[in-house]
């Protein structure tokens, strides 16, 4: 059986320690002032990225990934809107078999997704979820873990407090779950209106609503993006009303030692202002270098001899 | 057709009747001699001791024609429900055109013609199921029509309705709401609860079905009179709700489907789309609740809500996937064994709820099993041990998540108007 990555919950702790062990010796290379050596583990293998919902930063890494390990790349970008309904999967499937392609990241609006292709492509075909509609995001969760680990060491007892819209958050998802599975406390503030039901039964969190001192003894914040493409009806009551309740304002963040992610793109001024985001507490650029690092450490599990 | 079936076990609500090893000879389509050891001229079917009931009604079923004829046909739907041990349905008015004109009456009519499933026609409540104005009733009435429903969706206006149910129960139609509150349903895949949040797909909550359910059931006791059915309910709340309109003299009925006695939230992590349906599987409280309800006569039927769907409106994502299962074939075999094989329910009850019930409801003439009276019977080994398979699907279409499931009870034959179906043996 070949390996692949369709999320966080079938990967063990010591699958995940692994990677990130892998990650940080990628990392250093893309920190270093020397220009980047091309790997050749890659050699010869066709990866296609098949982004059937919009994503500039995620395809981004991914592709330079690829690139950095000597994959050919190809990408195919559809919004599944423009592509009549229902046939668009059947269809990729069968043009991907056709292309000899060896490994496919799959970003897609709708949960179960690279599940689905697992069942309909041939075994050969490594699978990487690189989003699934509110489900996971599981090189996310890596490259948010390994940026975390970097600053905290051991996770164990570390509590990491994510704030925003957890309904359609798959980030929160496979963050839950990873964060779970090296031993951190994780705290959700969220509105009620954001909060999925039973979410503190079936991910082992505790959940708040009220943000008041929830991030002044907490390692780390991981703020959510709000996703306004996601939302049909009306959840809160607008972005000042967000901001006021959960976003980190200047008082906020003086408050505390704790650093901050974001998966971006940042809504400036609704989940972080200014002097959050650019602060030096702020992680976001390390975790988009972690990004790239985590996804050839990946790469490099899922194509190893075995 | 002419028939001496050996061995038989009649079971007959009807009638009060439960023997074995009975004889029934059927000429020209009517039972002519009912007794032990009978001597006749017609061909010999030995049944070694399987059931004889009254042939199933199947009051909930989509067969597509017309507007849809790549999903299932008048004729393929119609070979699902005798090979799934039905003897009459009622196909449901979400075609293309719906069924809101006396034409497309006719046209349904005509292709059924002649067909050993007796095919009753629900026309809309609304024009064109738009819920805004009111179906042409008196020319539905005319055409034959007995039961009204928007099936697909409910009436959102409570105010239209009100007067659905003021003009239609002048001609006492069967009003039948698929209850769903589409504010609240917009762009869910999904029961809302514990599986919902950990696969992170948009749910749909029970109270989207039950407010629906209570918004009827209160405008019904206000006009007062009017027949009210809930459609494929799925529900504990709204079990209750139908319980308690009952104890007040409201005349309300409701049907339940296999799938939601059978399955719960929990499928849709395996089966993904081939386990999206509407109403959603809900969870195992509300399978108990709807259990309790067939027992205690709450719930008045079992429908199938048969929704073929071809592969490619499956076997995609799960939020631009269709909605429903195909489920005649299926139908006996989920009964008997999570019905009747495992204790909840008596077989006669259960008979009753598969075709005394739906029949009166339907205002069809009560089958008797006696002498003299028309043939229409649906057969079923009862203690067969099956696994349900690819080969036992007749619709044209194949969504359904209970491929390999291990079944006790199988549907072997059908009789009615002068036709027999009988199952090769396998
Ligand atoms: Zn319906």
């Amino acid at each position: 059986m070949n390996r692949d990555l369709l999320g966080i919950r079938q990967l063990s702790t010591d699958q995940i320690t692994d990677l990130l062990r892998r990650s940080d010796g990628y990392f250093l290379q893309l920190n270093s002032i020397d220009p980047f050596r091309k790997s050749s583990l890659l050699d010869g293998r066709t990866v296609a990225n098949l982004f059937f919902e919009n994503s500039t930063r995620t395809k981004t890494s991914f592709e330079l990934a690829e690139k950095r390990l000597g994959a050919t790349s190809v990408n195919l970008s559809m919004q599944t809107s423009s592509l009549t309904k229902g046939e668009s999967l059947i269809d990729t499937v069968n043009v991907i078999c056709a292309m000899k392609v060896d490994c496919v990241v799959v970003r897609h609006s709708s949960s179960g997704v690279p599940q689905l292709l697992r069942k309909h492509l041939p075994d050969h075909i490594r699978i990487i979820n690189a989003g699934d509609g509110g489900h996971e995001h599981p090189t996310q969760a890596l490259l948010d873990a390994a940026t975390l680990q970097a600053k905290l060491g051991s996770l164990k007892n570390k509590k990491i407090v994510i704030i925003g819209d957890i309904l359609h958050s798959r980030v929160a998802r496979s963050n839950m779950i990873l964060l779970n599975k090296l031993g951190a406390k994780v705290t959700l503030v969220s509105p009620l209106t954001l909060t999925p039901k039973y979410v503190e039964e079936i991910f082992g969190v505790r959940v708040v609503h009220e943000l008041a001192d929830e991030i002044k003894d907490a390692s780390a914040v991981i703020s959510l993006r709000i996703q306004f493409e996601r939302q049909s009806r009306s959840l809160f009551p607008n972005l000042s009303d967000f901001r006021m309740r959960y976003g980190l304002t200047p008082l906020r963040i003086m408050e505390t030692n704790a650093f901050i992610l974001h998966p971006g793109p940042v809504n400036r001024g609704v989940e972080l202002d200014n002097e959050a985001a650019d602060s030096e507490k702020s992680l976001i650029l390390q975790q988009v270098k972690r990004g790239v690092a985590i996804r050839m450490a990946v790469f490099e599990w899922l194509f190893e001899d075995k | 057709m002419d028939v001496l079936l050996l061995n038989c076990r009649i079971i007959d609500p009807v009638m009060g009747r439960d023997e074995c090893g009975v004889d029934i000879e059927i000429i020209s389509g009517v039972i002519t001699a009912i007794g032990k050891k009978l001597k006749s001229k017609a061909p010999i079917k030995d049944l070694q001791g399987a059931l004889i009931a009254p042939g199933f009604f199947d009051m909930h079923v989509h067969l597509r024609e017309p507007g849809q004829e790549y999903k299932e046909t008048i004729e393929t739907g119609t070979r699902a429900a005798a090979s799934g041990g039905f003897t009459g349905i009622c196909c449901m008015p979400n075609t293309e055109p719906p069924i809101s004109d006396p034409f497309v009456v006719s046209f349904i009519r005509a292709k059924a013609n002649g067909n050993i499933v007796d095919v009753e026609i629900c026309g809309t409540m609304t024009k064109s199921r738009k819920g805004e104005e009111l179906a042409p009733m008196q020319a539905l009435f005319d055409s034959g029509i007995k039961m009204i429903s928007d099936d697909g969706s409910a009436v959102a206006s409570a105010e239209v309705m009100r007067r659905v149910f003021e003009y239609g129960k002048m001609f006492d139609f069967l009003c039948t709401e698929h209850c769903e509150e589409p504010s609240m349903t917009k762009g869910t895949a999904m029961h809302e609860g514990k599986i919902s949040t950990k696969l992170g797909i948009p749910g749909y909550p029970s109270v989207a079905e039950d407010i629906i359910v209570a918004r009827d059931i209160l405008l019904a006791e206000y006009v007062g009179g009017v027949r009210y059915h809930v459609a494929h309910l799925s529900t504990r709340n709204a079990v209750q709700l139908v319980r308690e309109a009952k104890s007040k003299g409201i005349k309300v009925s409701c049907e339940v489907t296999p799938h939601h006695f059978t399955l719960t939230d929990e499928a849709v992590e395996t089966h993904l789309a081939n386990a999206k349906m509407n109403p959603p599987l809900r969870e195992n409280e509300d399978i108990q609740a709807i259990i309790r309800g067939l027992q205690d006569g709450t719930i008045d039927c079992i429908s199938t809500d048969h929704a073929p769907h071809a592969s490619h409106e499956k076997e995609t994502d799960i939020m631009s996937a269709a909605y429903g299962i195909i489920g005649c074939e299926t139908a006996i075999g989920l009964g008997l064994t999570n019905l009747v094989h495992s204790g909840k329910l008596s077989l006669m009850k259960y008979i009753e709820v598969s075709s005394t019930n739906p029949r009166a409801l339907m205002k069809l003439p009560q089958i008797k099993i006696s002498e003299g009276e028309k043939a229409n019977l649906t057969v079923i080994d009862f203690d067969k041990e099956w696994t349900f398979g690819s080969e036992h699907i007749q619709s044209k279409s194949s969504n359904t998540p209970f491929i390999g499931t291990k079944l006790k009870g199988q549907p072997v034959g059908v009789i009615n108007n002068n036709q027999s179906w009988w199952r090769d043996k396998d």
